[in-house]
């Protein structure tokens, strides 16, 4: 029973309506960057609009949707009223405050440093500020998440923690310890620099700080969406869960090992010895593992579903799931998107592998991939499966909703299959403008074209996105019928204490980040004459 | 179960889960830090605590240089910082002002050249300061201005760039910018005069072009291109003007002289 509706309602509409803002900024990028538009002229407007596009994609959307999912899922798993609800208000205050505070200046130009900060480059002091309300609104929540999981586990001592409260409080202390690497860079480095106290700053050392929190925030990105693979969508398409024990071994496994691997984003930065990027390369091949877990243990779980409804045969079951179902629609799309993109990423984490595509537009549209498609495709699944508890009225248009998940899924794959090629043609990322009447570039033109064409359906998808949710909240009151989570195949009264809680997962999550950063970072902060002028971004001129 | 023991070596979970971190991470680093840079040749990777250092990322100096190679000519020795001439002073300028009066003859009462020398009203303090020291240093060299500048103390400049900056500028160029000074010719390492001169962006020590006489500027941009001046900060500019083609050159000059407006 769903006590806080209108809290979490609250988060998804402000996650999708500003969703929907960067997404046809996004669309705009991409099209004014090929050759179907003429150059715009002014560089600083494409910057501005990629800043605003990844700051709210990157930072707000996300954070809203775990939050508003999270709380969801306090009061849904563990059948107890969320305690603590004026404090979640209050993160939820502080982040539209901060998503406010950040975009104003990238609007107005004065901060267009791309959501990655990029130091030596700093902009207007209220951007940063705005992020920093951000990340300490989500805080709030991730306190919350252990208060609500303590709460309960005092109520109900030995008994094992339902895995949806599980998985989410995993994902909220994985958030809450690899934001800490973006805050000591933005409070201690970044923002003395914006508030005009220092005129230096260490680039390098920032980078490997923001490294601490760039990788791992994927992760926290990815969680609901691995949440709804295993609480949500067995249960939606008439299912069980294959195994629970091998869902919780996953979240830890991401806990632990999704942290310490972010310096594979810096194999050609200078600052760093190449022992701890080959390290840190290691870890981040381990964290396939549990992907590949899941994908495992989903795939078995589909099955059952597939042969519960008659199937036959080594893929006869295929034939007989419920296509119809959005869910099942959104979770086979998702994979598809989320192999691609997975085997890209094995490339981009490999030490030498790395090397051809590093900085090109491969990357872009393997997060694009990654983020963009598989995840962001489930945080739709989400909110059609949670709007019908939220509003009391039902989803009932499954063919607009079909329509909807295939659309996100063409629109990703035309646009980032292309960004795949031309990265791997040597086109470079985060670049304003491209002259393609150069025989140098031409090759590349088309390709960049098609990707633009991807951004315009997934325009249309969003769009019938909203129009799915708008019809939900005008269709007839209906009483729904009580939320439940998928159940698993072998339900266990018990669960080693290494399963239900968190503290030796925490404590070696520690661990990494301390052998993984501390050499690095001990080293940066000792060496002397590191620091360069700051250049500010977006000041009168 | 809520009597079990987690931090202990006796549970399986903590034994299990402990022990693999640690052999990771020992695997990990016996070859990230003494197999892989065992394969280098290079003396700083030879021994195993030379590729351990090597690995770690101690900073070492790489090559054993004996005394730097100099060039046959004066390099600019000035550093400027994004900042370091903000807030002048009301004396700084008017000492500035009193010092302008020997310069009036070329660049104008108030700034503004009538003789294809540069406009120097409004310009950034920084860059007036920059060549004011390159001409006193030999890293620049004209028959003019290098007498000029020979007796100027560092103040002397400091105040003739803040009484300069002081001056209301030229009118801006806006629009009908030539492909040279929109987008640059990327694939010939020209990046778009803009970015730096204004128009979309400045960059510290790059002049602000707007109205500069399209003589002087093609000038210019010929001694950087034959190597004649070359006080820019590692061959930025001589390498830009060298691939720049004569047409590419007449547009950028006319239109930051704004006669493409007139």
């Amino acid at each position: 029973m769903l006590n806080n509706k209108r809290l979490v309602l609250a988060h998804f509409w402000l996650a999708f309506v500003l969703f929907g803002v960067a997404l046809l900024l996004g669309a705009w990028q991409m099209l004014v960057r090929s050759p179907l538009h003429p150059w715009l002229h002014d560089p600083e407007l494409y910057y501005r609009s990629v800043t605003e596009h990844g700051t709210v994609m990157g930072y707000a959307f996300p954070t809203l949707i775990a939050m508003g999912f999270g709380y969801a899922v306090t009061e849904l798993a563990l059948k107890r009223p969320l305690v603590g609800v004026r404090w979640a208000w209050l993160g939820f205050v502080l982040l539209a405050a901060g998503a406010v505070t950040a975009s104003v200046p990238v609007a107005l130009g004065r901060a267009s440093v791309l959501y990655t900060f990029y130091p030596p480059m700093i902009g207007n002091v209220f951007y940063y500020l705005g992020v920093v309300l951000v990340v300490v609104g989500s805080w709030v929540w991730v306190a919350l998440m252990g208060v609500n999981l303590a709460a309960w586990k005092r109520e109900n001592r030995g008994k094992p923690v339902p895995l949806a409260m599980f998985a989410t409080t995993a994902g909220a202390y994985l958030w809450g310890w690899t934001a800490v690497g973006a805050a000591i860079e933005v409070l201690f480095q970044i923002l003395p620099v914006a508030l005009g106290w220092r005129s230096t700053i260490d680039a390098g050392l920032a980078r490997v700080f923001f490294s601490w929190t760039l990788h791992a925030i994927v992760y926290f990105w990815l969680m609901p969406a691995y949440i709804a693979y295993y609480t949500i969508i067995p249960r939606a398409i008439g299912g069980r869960l294959y195994s629970d024990a091998m869902a919780r071994i996953s979240f830890i496994l991401f806990l632990v090992v999704a942290m310490p691997i972010g310096l594979h984003h810096l194999f050609t930065d200078p600052q760093v010895g190449s022992g701890f990027k080959f390290v840190q390369s290691v870890f981040t091949a381990l964290v396939a593992v549990p992907t590949l877990l899941t994908v495992f243990t989903i795939c078995a779980s589909v099955e059952i579903a597939g042969r519960l409804r008659g199937g036959k045969g080594v893929f006869g079951w295929i034939a007989k799931l419920p296509w119809q179902n959005p869910q099942m629609l959104a979770v086979a799309l998702s994979f598809v998107m989320l192999g691609f993109g997975g085997a890209g990423g094995l490339i981009n984490m490999s030490y030498q592998l790395d090397q051809p595509i590093h900085n090109t537009q491969w990357v872009t549209g393997h997060f694009h991939l990654i983020y963009g498609g598989a995840i962001v495709i489930m945080y739709f699944a989400i909110a059609y499966d949670l709007w019908p508890q939220l509003t009391g009225r039902a989803l009932a248009n499954w063919r607009l909703m079909r329509w909807q998940l295939w659309l996100w899924f063409v629109g990703m794959i035309v646009t980032t299959f292309p960004w795949h090629l031309v990265g791997l043609m040597g086109m470079p990322r985060r670049m304003a403008y491209f002259d393609y009447s150069d025989p140098a570039l031409h090759a590349q033109a088309s390709l960049v074209a098609i990707s633009a064409v991807g951004g315009l359906i997934l325009v249309i998808s969003a769009i019938l996105f909203f129009v799915v949710l708008w019809q939900g909240h005008r269709s007839p009151a209906q009483a729904p019928e009580e939320y439940r989570f998928s159940t698993p195949v072998h339900e266990s009264p018990v669960l080693p204490a290494a399963l239900n809680g968190f503290a030796l997962w925490l404590a070696l999550m520690v661990a990494l980040t301390i052998t993984n950063y501390g050499y690095p970072i001990a080293q940066l902060l000792a060496t002397p004459d590191t620091a360069v002028p700051a250049i500010p971004i977006g000041a009168p001129r | 179960m809520s009597d079990e023991r987690l931090f202990t070596l006796r549970n399986v979970w903590f034994r299990a889960s402990v022990g693999a971190t640690l052999l990771a991470l020992a695997g990990a680093a016996l070859i990230g830090f003494v197999w892989l840079p065992s394969a280098q040749t290079d003396p700083q990777f030879q021994g195993i605590w030379n590729a351990i250092c090597s690995a770690a990322g101690v900073p070492r100096q790489w090559y054993q240089v004996g005394t730097p190679v100099t060039p046959g000519y004066k390099v600019s020795t000035v550093e400027l910082t994004p900042h370091m001439l903000d807030d002048a002073t009301t004396l700084s300028i008017g000492r500035g002002a009193t010092l302008s009066l020997r310069c009036t003859m070329c660049h104008g009462p108030r700034g503004m050249s009538e003789a294809n020398s540069p406009n120097l009203a409004g310009q950034f303090a920084s860059v007036v300061y920059k060549e004011l020291q390159d001409f006193q240093s030999g890293a620049r060299k004209n028959a003019v201005m290098s007498p000029m500048a020979q007796n100027l103390s560092d103040q002397d400049m400091r105040d003739l760039a803040a009484y300069y900056a002081s001056l209301p500028p030229a009118a801006r160029i806006r629009g009908d910018a030539p492909a040279i000074v929109a987008e640059g010719a990327p694939l010939r390492n020209i990046p778009a005069c803009a970015t730096c001169h204004g128009g979309v962006d400045h960059k510290v020590g790059s002049p602000w072009l707007d109205g500069l006489p399209a003589a002087y500027t093609k000038a210019q941009l010929a001694a950087f291109a034959d190597g004649t001046r070359h006080n820019d900060i590692s061959e930025q500019m001589r390498n830009i003007a060298r691939n720049m083609t004569p047409e590419e050159i007449d547009a950028a000059a006319a239109w930051y002289a704004g006669s493409a407006h007139q």
